[in-house]
């Protein structure tokens, strides 16, 4: 009748241990406070039961030296353990330089994952194991909770905006991966499975789903969305070139500089004017609304692989501004994880805005 | 009682007649609805809240039995989703915030400190209809269809995405909150303004200490509440961005402005019940209280403290490490004062003469069930560890533990303490005892699975949920079955004692306090001659204290 009894969480990553170690130290300290107070109040409850001759117990104020104690010790313990918390908590939260990455969107109700070289899944993440991952997570809708227990691992998907968290998996298998914020009436069917592969498995799932990398579906969009009629990176860009921009300062109109990350470019895309680069006009309209998660986050990868020179040329003829009908081959732009296929020979764009997304789901209130 | 008779001798028609009190004097529903008595007042909130808790406590059990298989089977899923939030709305602030507070302190604050009545008798009766009609609001929206959003309303899913009333739902809770203000208001002033002639600070009982606590907490935090729940509705309606990230808002605005509230609002709860076991401890140890200004300003710190660590609900929410650190310590700190209070409260039995009433019962239930809550609470504040349990059943598990392991344990214990005093009867009292050792286990094995479940990941608000998880499901929903008869039993014999009880007497549990030196039911105006207060509170081990009945 009942599936397999589990009372403890498989232990499937490398915070998994810091988790439980730090759990089986609070649950001693735990235990052991408990058994003190309860079994002083059981002790006393048997030796001080009302009974004929002890009805007149004598008067105790109270002590000073014993209020020092408990206070002390309790302190004291409480220290130690926020310390160790933070020790683990810093572990979980700071992803290591080499990780590989992955990018998560969420929306009611599922989880759509994005690798680097393109391959796309739902509802399923394909791991190697032994192998740090970076997660990126954004979310279309409303807040998620990107969480796997057998990792120890949880984090809030907000909405425009980006988190990011790691894990190492030390473990082969399937895990759950749960929503653990409420996001609505199918909150508990936002559920998927995180798949940790031996290295060469990994690699083999990988070529059976290459799609082309997801820099090079950036391209693509960078081209179908006119991005390169103005960040064109020849005598007629109105726009600043992005070559060599991620990961670099950007000096801006107002004197401030900012990092240009991936929230630095989010937020150039979709809220164009608020950080005007120096020596640039804000002509550049907001794509909210019309590029989605998904594809903002193939715009930023290939932002980030975008090198010397290999700025797509315009290449058609509807371009508002300047037409500039000289169709070359453009430069590829070697995306930085290998595995790509050619790029298409002619990337003729479509009308840019026509076949855009809807505008995500919360369109308004409905009292 | 001379002073309600005329002084002229009175001719037969009424010779031994019992003397007048608060039940008695008048009869009829205007003399109810209408009366500034605060003992009154006590009541019609006693059916109020007794009303509220069934509800909630159906809710629950809906819930339960959906859990009680993997799959959904029993309600549809936008069902369940409005069940636990109507689930969590009811309770906690319909039931758990109003409940001590309200009845008990209404009941018994004027009394404790040697007065007629609260400072404001008809602020007082006003503050009952506010929250009447907040419940009724409420609880009408909750007949259409209530709301999806949880007891927590989080933004953008309550703004723009869910379909459900989430703004009359908001509005009832708004209302109620000014019922809450001004409660406190009442309170702080009625201890400041009105303390009979002696009772200094140090000589109010510990009930009182823990009330104006309380009552602070509910005059700063309640107008936070308001704010964040008008916000929602303003994002609502007008689709002006506060919340909303698609509308540049900050959602993580509205989180900080909720918990800033909710934190302080579970120590709203506990202090009172707090304040019930360290008036219910001397008397059934028949000791002084230890430490008693240690405990009287553990009160105090708790509700400063209680203010500053709400950040330890957003741990994963996406605020930055060092406010997750600030937080956390924060956090530990506010443990302390709670701890103090347990020891304090241990050490008052040391050399006692313990006997053990259903008051005592449920008082000794309180300080197991917060001990666990508290030390599962040192579990969530420690950084590494919440991230792997937050927002599962460790969560749920844990807040049960105080709030109703905790809270409705003081509750109980304060009903059955003060029985006598409110009605003029008794409670079977075997029947007592059982219901107490019923509600104890049934409440253990409720919730103790549930720390399993979440440690195991099982997140909070599923309403299908993997086929592991059952087992520790079903003993969790068959420990509910148990704890919902513990919870019908009081409410039988209760009503029973109010025709059969045996007389109580002015003060059958041989307490110290002024409560108990008036008549059981105590007359309108309290006390026949206004007390004068020569001694500190507890004073059990000096005298013998003369039992009335």
């Amino acid at each position: 009748m009942f599936a397999e009894i589990s009372l403890f969480p498989e232990q499937a990553s490398t915070a998994a241990r810091r988790v439980d170690a730090l759990l089986a130290f609070m649950l001693s300290v735990s235990t052991l406070i408990c058994l003190l107070i309860f079994g002083l109040i059981i002790v006393f409850s048997i030796k001080y039961r009302r009974r004929p001759g002890n009805e007149h117990p004598p008067r105790i104020a109270g002590s000073n030296t014993l209020e020092t104690i408990w206070t002390a010790i309790p302190t004291v313990v409480g220290l130690v353990m926020f310390v160790w918390g933070v020790e683990v908590y810093l572990y979980i939260v700071r992803p290591p330089q080499d990780a590989m990455e992955v990018y998560v969107v969420a929306k009611q109700w599922m989880w759509k994952i994005q690798h680097p070289e393109g391959q796309r899944e739902i509802n399923e993440l394909h791991v190697p194991v032994g192998q740090p991952v970076k997660v990126t997570l954004t979310s279309e809708d409303v807040i998620h909770n990107f969480s796997v227990p057998a990792f120890r691992m949880k984090i809030d998907v907000l909405p425009n905006r980006y988190v990011q968290t790691w894990f190492q998996a030390t473990k082969t298998g399937r895990y759950h991966l749960f929503c653990s914020q409420y996001c609505g009436v199918s909150h508990s069917g936002m559920v998927g499975t995180v798949v940790v592969m031996k290295p060469e498995q990994y690699q083999a799932w990988l070529t059976s789903h290459a799609e082309g990398s997801i820099a090079l579906e950036g391209r693509k969009l960078f081209l179908k969305y006119q991005c390169v009629s103005c960040h064109s990176a020849d005598s007629f860009a109105r726009a600043p070139v992005l070559e060599g921009l991620y990961g670099h300062e950007v000096r801006l109109q107002d004197g401030r500089t900012v990092l240009a990350d991936a929230a630095y470019i989010r937020k150039s895309i979709f809220n164009p004017d608020a950080d005007i680069v120096a020596g640039f006009e804000p002509i550049m309209p907001s794509f909210q609304g019309q590029i989605t998660e998904e594809e903002l986050l193939k715009l930023i990868a290939f932002i980030k692989a975008l090198g010397p020179g290999q700025t797509p040329k315009r290449i058609d003829q509807s371009l508002p501004p300047v037409a500039e009908p000289k169709a070359k081959q453009p430069a590829q732009p070697k995306p930085s994880q290998g595995g790509a296929p050619k790029p298409p020979a002619r990337e003729s764009p479509k009308p840019a805005f026509g076949a855009g997304p809807k505008p995500p789901a919360n369109a308004g209130p409905r009292p | 009682m001379s002073t309600l008779v005329s002084p002229a001798p009175a001719p037969a028609p009424q010779p031994a007649a019992a003397p007048k009190n608060y039940l008695n004097v008048a009869y009829g529903l205007k003399s109810w609805l209408l009366t500034t008595d605060h003992k009154r007042i006590a009541i019609l909130y006693l059916v109020t809240i007794s009303l509220m808790f069934i509800l909630g406590g159906l809710a629950a059990s809906l819930i339960r039995m959906e859990l009680i298989t993997p799959d959904g089977n029993l309600v549809e899923a936008q069902t369940y989703n409005q069940l636990f939030s109507a689930h969590g709305i009811i309770m906690v602030w319909f039931f758990l915030i109003p409940s001590i507070p309200t009845v008990m302190g209404n009941f018994v604050i004027p009394m404790m400190i040697g007065a007629r009545d609260l400072a404001f008798p008809r602020l007082n009766l006003a503050s009952w209809y506010i929250f009447v009609l907040g419940a009724a609001v409420v609880l009408w929206t909750i007949l259409r269809g209530g709301v999806d959003t949880g007891w927590t309303f989080y933004p953008p899913y309550s703004t723009s995405s869910s379909y459900t009333n989430v703004i009359p739902v908001a509005a009832g809770i708004l209302i109620s909150g000014f019922s809450s203000i001004l409660t406190g208001l009442n309170f702080v002033v009625t201890v400041h303004r009105m303390r009979a002639p002696g009772m200094t600070w140090f000589r109010l009982p510990l009930f009182i200490w823990s009330l104006y606590a309380t009552s602070i907490i509910l005059i700063l935090a309640t107008p936070v509440l308001a704010m964040v729940l008008l916000l929602v509705a303003v994002e609502r309606i007008t689709g002006f961005g506060i919340f909303d990230p698609a509308l540049n808002g900050d959602p993580l605005l509205f989180q900080h402005l909720f918990w800033f509230y909710s934190h302080p609002a579970v120590y709203i709860m506990v202090l009172p019940a707090m304040g019930v076991v360290s008036e219910v401890f001397p008397c059934f140890a028949r000791k002084n209280i230890f430490g008693y200004r240690f405990v009287a300003f553990a009160s105090v710190a708790i509700a400063v403290f209680g203010f500053l660590v709400w950040g330890h609900h957003m741990f994963v929410a996406g605020q930055s490490a060092y406010a997750a650190m600030t937080f956390s310590v924060l956090s530990y700190l506010v443990a302390v004062p709670s701890a103090i209070k347990v020891f304090n409260w241990t050490a008052t039995l040391y050399k006692g003469s313990i006997a053990f009433d259903a008051p005592m019962l449920y008082a000794i239930g309180f300080i197991a069930m917060f001990t666990m809550g508290g030390l599962t609470g040192l579990f969530l504040a420690c950084l590494g560890l919440d991230i792997h349990v937050h927002d599962t059943y460790f969560v749920i598990a844990h807040f049960h533990f105080i709030m109703v392991g905790g809270m409705v344990m003081g509750y109980m214990s304060a009903l059955h303490f003060w029985w006598p005093k409110m009605t003029g009867r008794k409670y079977p009292e075997g029947w007592g005892r059982l219901a107490a050792l019923t509600i104890f286990f049934g409440f253990l094995m409720t919730f103790l699975p549930q720390f399993l479940l979440g440690y195991e990941g099982m997140p909070r608000r599923y309403y299908h949920y993997p086929p592991e998880f059952q087992v520790l499901n079903v003993m969790s929903s068959a420990g509910a079955t148990i704890l919902g008869a513990g919870y019908v039993l009081p409410l039988l014999y209760l009503l029973w004692s109010l025709k059969y009880g045996k007389p109580a007497g002015p003060n059958p549990w041989g307490a110290t306090g002024l409560e108990w030196q008036t008549r059981s039911p105590p007359p309108t105006d309290n006390f026949e001659v206004t007390p004068t207060v020569t001694t500190e509170p507890y004073n059990y081990s000096q005298e013998e204290v003369p039992r009335g009945g």
